[in-house]
Formats: structure tokens, sequence, C-alpha cells
């Protein structure tokens, strides 16, 4: 009788011991998802803000004057452009 | 043995005296049965949540505000998130330096900060919206007494070119104007919060529930094509600048399925600063103010004409002596122009024929038209402050009053009903009703105004007016069949003609199969040459012929010297007014 209520009561230990280290380990995964969380969205604002600059760069404005002023380009006259069939 | 007995136990105790100390002790435990009980039953919620607060937090949960995009995905408007700097004054109590370090990260004049930090109020912002680095920067300073506040600040790239259609949002993300305004519900996110466990050093350990989710705002995508609008954009400024004009107006329609591709007017502003703004430059002028059309009117009254079976394409008209006395008043041609044919009438542009016309036509008939093409009540696009234009009932129209609407004065119309009615003659004579977002599936057919046979005639009668000997040789495009008509009016003020032009151009190409449908609109040109033709058709010719580059429409033209308005063997008709 002594016997199986050692065993038994080292089985609840064991089992006690195993639910307070599985939970820790849970608090930690959720501590670490969290942190991906956050860096998901300091990335998400990030991408958002290099959306801005890019089509801030991009700006027809912008990309007419250099096309005009740095690289001499022009629209070509209605002469030059040869359309070919499909 | 023999033992002593103490004469005090002999005494007896009266009974009530342990009937009472038991009461006592049963008094107490009942105490504290009552206790538990409000412990643990009555009082339960409230303590339950007292301990929770010790480690549960609710977070707030941010919601973006959508994008607006052009039908390419290019951005036109974005949310981001910022920070505003805020302080109590009391607490604030920095070292000159410190002030001086703050002043600098926060691009501010030192003094104002100062100011602004002696004040006497509990509460000062120092300064909004600023970029999430900086915040940081001045997080790093570890400065007592100031404080950050999450915000989102909206940033439009393209600036002033696309001001009038997407309009701009308050201090609170919310929309005020344009786009904005009108999709507000869709772009519009909604903030959630959830509860979580914290620990000792403030990480979320445990999630426990989730009390609202949040919803991202949706992004929006437009008809609008950020080339075209750029490119009539910056033609509508250049002539502004050149004519020195009070404002104008331009749109680009898609013919095939009614998207707007481009919209803008003039004066503008820049969303991104809207420090100094004047209603002038708020105001959205193709949706909300109308204006005299003239003879941009007169192809609709031919069309109908010609549905009627009252007149055909050759039928001469006599426009002479070049005037028309109706009642008290007389209809005038600036030059006589003797018999004409119906063609040559649109083609010339006689206000004379279109009266004679329009007084052998009933005016229900032509009010039915009218109605029927959109003009005289809002669209209802959702665009907001959008004006319906003026259609008086045709029960109460003059003989005069139909006579001048025949040549479109006596009515008014917004530049994108112009635009949308043109539709008719673009397409095989029916409207279709207009997108500002991008349009998925090719509608089939509009609502019927003319038949088809009709708009083709009319089309080629278009055509005539950018030819030698129309109105608006300035109008062609290089490479492709032009068609369109120029429209010069007074200006009413006050209930009398003022000696103000509105100089107009409304035309589609290519007219073998038209594809874009642009109205462009001059208020008041002051240099120079008032006529549409001169004014409004050269804008229409370079943005269309950019355009259709754009887009890659195959030119329906054989390339022949651009015939301008100084070709001395046929001159050029001049528009009436």
């Amino acid at each position: 009788m002594a016997r199986i209520n050692a065993i038994l009561l080292a089985l609840v230990l064991l089992s006690a011991l195993a639910a307070v280290s599985t939970n820790h380990r849970a608090r930690k995964l959720v501590t670490e998802y969290e942190r991906e969380q956050q860096r998901m969205r300091a990335l998400e604002v990030e991408w958002g803000q290099l959306q801005l600059e890019q089509s801030t760069w991009a700006t027809h404005a912008r990309i007419e004057q250099i096309a005009r002023e740095k690289l001499g380009m022009h629209a070509p006259k209605a002469g030059q452009v040869i359309s070919a069939a499909p | 043995m023999k033992m002593t007995r103490s004469p005090l136990l002999d005494e007896r105790l009266p009974a009530w005296r342990a009937h009472f100390v038991m009461g006592l002790l049963l008094l107490g435990s009942l105490a504290l049965v009552g206790r538990s009980l409000y412990l643990q039953s009555i009082n339960k919620d409230f303590l339950i949540g007292k301990g929770e607060s010790r480690y549960e937090r609710v977070i707030e949960m941010p919601a973006t505000r959508g994008r607006i995009l052009d039908r390419h995905g290019d951005v036109l408007a974005m949310s981001t998130p910022v920070k505003s700097i805020w302080a109590i004054p009391e607490d604030a109590k920095l070292t000159p330096a410190q002030e001086r370090a703050l002043a600098g990260l926060l691009d501010m004049d030192t003094r104002e900060l100062s100011r602004k930090l002696a004040g006497e109020r509990d509460f000062v912002f120092l300064k909004r919206q600023i970029a999430p680095d900086v915040a940081e920067r001045v997080a790093d300073l570890k400065l007592p007494g100031l404080h950050f506040q999450n915000e989102y600040r909206r940033y439009y790239p393209t600036g002033e070119v696309t001001s009038h259609m997407l309009g701009f949002t308050g201090a609170e993300d919310v929309g005020q104007e344009g786009i904005e305004l009108a999709m507000n519900n869709q772009l519009a996110g909604k903030p959630g919060s959830r509860r979580v466990i914290k620990d000792r050093r403030g990480q979320i350990v445990e999630d426990v529930e989730s009390i609202h989710v949040p919803q991202e705002g949706k992004d929006t995508v437009l008809a609008l094509d950020a080339k075209l609008q750029f490119l009539a954009y910056s033609q509508l400024k250049q002539v502004l600048e050149e004519r020195k004009a009070k404002a104008g107006g331009i749109v680009i329609i898609d013919a095939k399925n009614g998207e707007v591709l481009a919209l803008a007017n003039l004066p503008t502003y820049n969303p991104n600063n809207r420090t100094h703004l004047s209603g002038a430059q708020l105001r959205n002028r193709a949706f909300t103010d109308t204006f005299e059309p003239g003879s941009t009117f007169k192809p609709f009254t031919i069309a109908l004409a010609l549905e009627k079976g009252n007149v055909r394409f050759d039928t001469p008209i006599n426009t002479s002596p070049g005037k028309l006395t109706i009642g008290p008043a007389t209809i005038s041609d600036a030059h006589p122009h003797g018999i004409l044919t119906v063609a040559q009438v649109i083609q010339k542009s006689s206000n004379v024929g279109a009266a004679k016309m329009a007084l052998a036509m009933p005016s229900e008939d032509m009010w039915k038209m009218f109605d029927s093409l959109g003009f005289g009540q809002p669209l209802k696009m959702g665009f907001p402050g959008e004006a319906g234009g003026r259609l008086r009932p045709w029960k109460h129209w003059r003989p005069i009053e139909q006579a001048t609407m025949a040549y479109g004065h006596g009515i008014s119309v917004t530049l994108i009903q112009l635009a949308r009615a043109y539709q008719a003659f673009a397409r095989d004579g029916d409207v279709l009703p207009l997108s500002l977002s991008r349009v998925e599936v090719e509608p089939a057919l509009g609502a019927r105004v003319f038949s088809a046979q009709t708009a083709r005639e009319v089309r080629t009668m278009l055509e005539m007016v950018v030819q030698p000997g129309g109105t608006a040789p300035k109008a062609q495009v290089p490479g492709y069949r032009a068609a369109g008509k120029t429209g010069t009016a007074h200006k009413l003020e006050g209930g009398r003609y003022a000696n103000k032009y509105v100089a107009s151009f409304v035309g589609f190409a290519p007219a073998s199969d038209p594809r874009l449908i642009v109205a462009v609109m001059i208020d008041e040109p002051s240099v120079g040459s008032y006529y549409g033709g001169d004014v409004a058709a050269p804008v229409f010719s370079t943005v269309m012929a950019g355009a259709l580059r754009t887009l890659g429409i195959a030119p329906d033209d054989t390339l022949k010297p651009l015939l301008m308005a100084n070709v001395p063997s046929v001159p050029p008709a001049k528009e009436e007014m």
C-alpha cells in the first residue's frame, strides 16, 4: 500500500512540474510571437514609407523634368512614330 | 489520600455564562461565514476585476486607413503612422541645453519652444505628426514631462495634380473632400482592442481574448490613370498661365466604359500642406461649377433634328442675313454665312442655323433629350457637392429661350456632365453612367438617346469642325481622326451677359472608333484670343495626342501636314457667341 502511494505521489509531483514548465514555455512562445508581430507591424510601416518614397520619386512631373532636361528627350513628332501591324 | 477541598470549586456557576460564551463563538463564526459569502459571491466580480487589473491589460489595436490607388496600382494617397509630442509644462523643466537639443530635433525655433513650455496650460502639443524616427531620437533624450501619441498622417505623393479628385482627410484621418469623403466608409478602418496578460517586464505572456477585431481600411482602386492625369493637369496649367485665365477644368473619359481617367481643375492646392487654403483653390470646378456651355451644345440640337427626320445631313438652312428676331430679342451670327447645310451649321457654328432648327421642334422633345443626356440634375456619382445645372421645365420655355438653348445659352451644365453627354456621339447614340472606380466588366449598352445612324452622322459633322474651314483646326491630333466642338460663351454676371468668356472644347478620338472623350473649359482667358477654337482646342489636341499614345491606340489616319489656323487658302470659321 505504502509503495503504491509513494509511486502515485511521485507521478503527481512529476505532472505538476511538467504543467509548470509547459506553461512557462507557452508564455515564452507567446512573447516571441508578440515580438515577431511587432516586427511585422514595424516592417509594414517601413514598407508603406518606402512605397510613399517610391511614388514621390516616380512623380510624373519629376520624370518628365529629368527626361527633358537631363537626358534631352522629347515626345516623338507624329512623323517619327512607326506603328507595326499586329 | 486526604484532599483539601477548595471552597471556590464548590461554588456553582450560573449556566448562562457558558451559554453566553458559546453564543459569542457562534456569532463569530457566523460573521466569518457571512463575510466569506459576501466576498465569494456578492462582491466576486469586483474582486476578480481588481485582481485581473493587476496583470491584465487591454491593448488598442490601431487600423490603418486604406490606400487610394490609380488604375495601375500607383499609390495616390496613403496613411502612415506618425507621432505627436505633447508636454505637461509643469513637469517639463528643461535646461537651456536640453531645450536647444529638442528644438533642433523638432526643427522648431528655440524661443517658440520655451514659450510653449512656459505657458499656463496643463497640456500643450509641441509638435504634431512627426516622423517616427525623429520621435525615437526625441525619446532617447529622456526628457521629463514629454509624452508621445500615435497618430496617422495621410500623404499624397502626386500632390496638387490629383488634389481635387482625391480630396483630403482631417486631423482624425476622416475624409473631408473628394474621394476621401465619397468613399470614407470603405477607406476608414475600425480600430480594435484585445485583452492580454503582461509580466513584470511588460512583455505579453498570454493572449486572453480579443474584444474587437480591428478592421483595416480597404484600398480603393480608382479609374484614374496617373499618367493621363499629369498630362491633363500640366497642359491645363500651361494654357492658364499663357492666357492669364482665371480658372479651368479638364476631364478625360473612356468612351468604352464610362471611366473617368483624369479630372483636373485649376487653381488647385497641395493636399500635403493645407495651411493657406482659399475657397477658389478648393472648388472642384468640373463637378460643382456650372457654366453656360455655348456652342458645344449645338450638336445635341442638330442630332435631335436629324433624329426627328426634320432635316438631313445636307439640308440647306438659310442663315441669311445672320440675324433672327424672335419677339423682342435678336439672335445673331458674328459673320453672316448665307445658306449653310446642316453639317456646315456645326462646322461654322452658326447660332441662327441652330436656333431655326430648334424652333421647328416641340420644346418637350428638346427637354426630354437634354434630360436623358443627364443635364439639369446631378450625375449622382457619390462625389460631394455635385451640381446639377439649370434646365427649366419645358412648359415654361418661351420661344426665345428654346432658340438660345439650341446653342447653349439659358441653360447651365458642369464640365463632367458635358463630357458625359458627348458619349452619345462617341458611342453609337447611348450614354453610360460615369464611374470613378475602375470598371472590371465592360458594360453592354447605356441609355439610348439617339439612333446609331444619327450619332454617326453627327460624328462626321464634328470631324469637319477640326478640319480646314471649321472652327477648331487647332484641335487636330496628328495621326488620328479627331472630332469635337468648340464653345465660346459670354459669362453671366448678375443676370446680364458680361464681356467675359468661357472658352471650351469637347471632343473625342479616334473618330473611326472613339475611345477617349476630352472636355476642356477655360474660364476668362484674358491674353490674346478668347475663342474656344484658339484657347481650348490646342489643349484638347496635345492632351488627346499624349493620351492616345500612352494608351497605345492605333492611329486611324494617314499623316498629313498639320493644317493650322493661319493657312491662307481656307480661313477658319470664327465661333459665334
